[in-house]
């Protein structure tokens, strides 16, 4: 069962400051979501309101067409798993598998040890006195383990170290291909997991920046470089995200496909054509003074 | 495994592709599910289904329902056409161009393959 997302003109405040402001989105059920923003952008409490964790100051938000605030059927659809866990602290490891066992109705409890097992988690020790990095595996263990048709993992994996990590992206692609659901997953680490997102969305100062297919927004971006004066006379009009000068080179980054009548005129002219890693996209488009959008 | 050149599926479209020229993938034979290559390559499995959809439409994979993707007859044949149609302009025209800028005299190029046709001769 997958359960789509409908969140309109979203607003969430703290006293004055509006964390999450006017955020409408569609988050069609069953695909691997990605969700990015610089700190304090607002993607944590976006996160939490999905997740039932806290309740929207204004707009209304849907999962599978219920309201799902304090809506027990809809709850236990919806895994929200932290960096700082809710997973009680002084509860030893075997104690909070077991809870979380109750908690969710679709629970896999032999992936759930077969995790544990994997990540090395000692099943007596109490949470409190686990490194980071094992918080971390405990968390992807009872997110994946838990199969809840709504999983969201909230910068989760950043204690984790690289091998974790990977394991873990594997582990949740196979997990995701025999039983398809929806992901989000809030992430720094770009470069490393965009693969695994369908589509990107990007907040900004609490704002929806964009929704995209993660590959039609890599192709947004291209870099155009060779003699100055040439690339500025190319790049005149187009939404320029940001620039840089080597001696006589420049480098343009352009936001907008070309298409390719000037992909051609760009040829003639001997200018080279790149394409811009995601990361870098995300950088230009969430600076300050960035292009005009 | 993958660089920032081109679209992924693209990318797992040409590698199917080079595969079949070079004969890796024979006709008829059945291709990697989009799981499986989504998996081996730790990729979202719609962007693989993509770059097997780019092929379905070139013809160059058909389906078989509820088997699994094969590649189609005469498939090796149409893309030989096709990378022999831009052999010129995208292997032999940027040759000369680049022997241009770093100054190689394009006769040096033609005593070059002369040799490597006598070479070939023998």
């Amino acid at each position: 069962m997958t359960l789509d997302i409908e969140v309109k003109g979203l607003g969430v405040s703290y006293g004055r400051e509006k964390a999450v402001d006017g955020v409408s989105l569609k988050l069609p059920g069953g695909k691997i979501y990605g969700l990015l923003g610089r700190n304090g952008s607002g993607k944590t409490t976006l996160l939490s309101v999905l997740a039932s964790f806290r309740e929207q100051s204004e707009g209304e938000v849907r999962i599978g067409g219920e309201a799902p605030f304090e809506n027990a059927a809809i709850v236990n659809q919806v895994c929200f798993i932290q960096e700082n866990g809710h997973i009680a602290e002084g509860y030893r490891v075997k104690d909070a598998v077991k809870l979380a066992a109750s908690c969710w109705p679709n629970w896999d409890e032999a992936m759930a040890q077969r995790l544990l097992e994997h990540y090395q988690l000692p099943q007596k020790k109490r949470i409190q006195s686990l490194s980071r990095g094992m918080k971390s595996a405990l968390g992807v263990a009872v997110g994946l383990a838990s199969r809840a048709p709504i999983t969201i993992f909230d910068e989760v994996y950043l204690g984790m170290d690289a091998p974790s990590r990977y394991s873990f992206y594997e582990e949740l692609l196979r997990d995701y291909m025999e039983h398809p659901r929806t992901f989000i997953l809030s992430t720094h680490l770009i470069d490393e997991v965009s693969n695994l997102f369908e589509e990107v969305i990007i907040l900004d100062q609490g704002r929806l920046l964009l929704q995209e297919e993660t590959e039609s927004l890599r192709q947004r971006g291209v870099s155009v470089t060779g003699p100055a004066a040439l690339v500025d006379e190319f790049a005149a009009g187009l939404n320029i995200l940001g620039e840089q000068r080597l001696g006589g080179m420049k480098s343009v980054t352009v936001y907008g496909e070309l298409g390719p009548e000037r992909e051609r005129q760009a040829h003639a002219q001997g200018l080279e054509l790149g394409p811009v890693p995601l990361q870098d996209l995300f950088v230009h488009l969430t600076k300050k003074g960035g292009g005009k959008r | 495994m993958f660089d920032e050149r081109s679209p992924i599926y693209q990318q797992i479209a040409d590698q199917i592709k080079d595969d079949i020229v070079s004969g890796a993938l024979k006709e008829e034979e059945q291709v990697m599910s989009t799981n499986q290559y989504a998996a081996f390559y730790r990729i979202n499995p719609a962007t693989a289904a993509k770059g097997f959809q780019l092929l379905t439409e070139e013809g160059i994979l058909y389906k078989k329902r509820g088997i699994g993707m094969f590649v189609s007859t005469g498939a090796r044949s149409t893309l030989l056409e096709a990378r022999r149609d831009r052999f010129f302009e995208e292997v032999v025209d940027r040759m000369v161009e680049e022997a241009r800028r770093i100054g190689v005299p394009l006769a040096d190029i033609l005593k070059h393959l002369e040799k490597q046709r006598e070479e070939g001769n023998q």
